[in-house]
């Protein structure tokens, strides 16, 4: 029983929500909790932020007609790779970017850490993946990018396909 | 959607669906303005219709916090559900906050 799907797209904050609402939709086949999708809509959302405003250092998103919103703001091309592999009852998800890289990835993960105060940015996200998550993995190297891998037994288990 | 509402030294602040970075940058922005403009000490933020928050919202919360504490005000979260809840423990804002 196993199922994966890959999911490429443009490093803007807008695309956040896709990000999480596509995770979400790839394990409702496992019939998870409430609880249990919304601690991995969370975990996905700080990973795929991070790799957008620190990796690539975009901090805005798409407006509705698809131009960069606000102006002002300088946008860097890029891509982040989310990778979801389902097996055993187990999630593992794999947030990737080719950013500019973590130069400490341990004082990054230390809670209140954040490298850009200025932008109202709590320093939690590491902290929440770590807590929803079962597993969290950070690879990383400065000039060529992130990778963080997240795993999350989901209990409730059997496929809805198997009991129909 | 998020709406900013001023009542008496009350900023109200109702937040949207979800609260992640790219909502963040706007909701910090704007509460700020408010801030400044009026004689505003304390802040209310209403998640009546959030359903989804990650750290942003902390960021939000903690920013604001910081700009009105020290002149005595306080910061107040109203009807959080179970998640946003869950997100305000995690972090420790419950201690800075006060969740009615």
């Amino acid at each position: 029983m196993k199922n994966e799907m890959e999911l490429s797209f443009d490093a803007v904050s807008s695309n956040e929500g896709l990000a999480r609402v596509a995770v979400a939709a790839f394990v409702t086949c496992l019939n998870p909790t409430l609880e249990e999708l919304a601690d991995v809509k969370t975990a996905v959302s700080e990973a795929v932020t991070n790799a957008i405003i620190h990796g690539y250092g975009n901090t805005f998103g798409y407006s509705r007609h698809g131009e960069v919103r606000p102006a002002c703001g300088e946008y860097h091309q890029g891509k982040v790779r989310l990778v979801c592999r389902l097996e055993h009852g187990v999630l593992e998800v794999m947030v990737e970017d080719r950013g500019k890289g973590i130069e400490d990835v341990e004082k990054a993960m230390e809670p209140l850490f954040t490298t850009r105060p200025e932008l109202d940015r709590s320093g939690m996200g590491f902290a929440f993946m770590e807590a929803f998550m079962d597993d969290l993995e950070v690879e990383s190297e400065p000039g060529v990018g992130t990778v963080v891998r997240m795993k999350k037994k989901l209990t409730s288990g059997g496929w809805i396909a198997e009991e129909g | 959607m998020e709406s900013f509402q001023v009542i008496d030294n009350c900023l109200m602040v109702k937040l949207p669906e979800e609260v992640d970075h790219y909502q963040a940058g706007y909701i910090c922005r704007e509460a700020d303005r408010y801030l400044l403009r009026d004689d505003v000490c304390n802040v209310v933020f209403d998640f009546e219709e959030t359903s989804f928050m990650d750290s942003s919202g902390i960021g939000i919360i903690m920013g604001r916090y910081k700009k009105i504490a020290c002149l005595g005000g306080k910061v107040y979260a109203i009807n959080a559900g179970k998640q946003v809840r869950r997100i305000l423990e995690l972090s420790g804002m419950n201690r800075l906050v006060e969740v009615l």
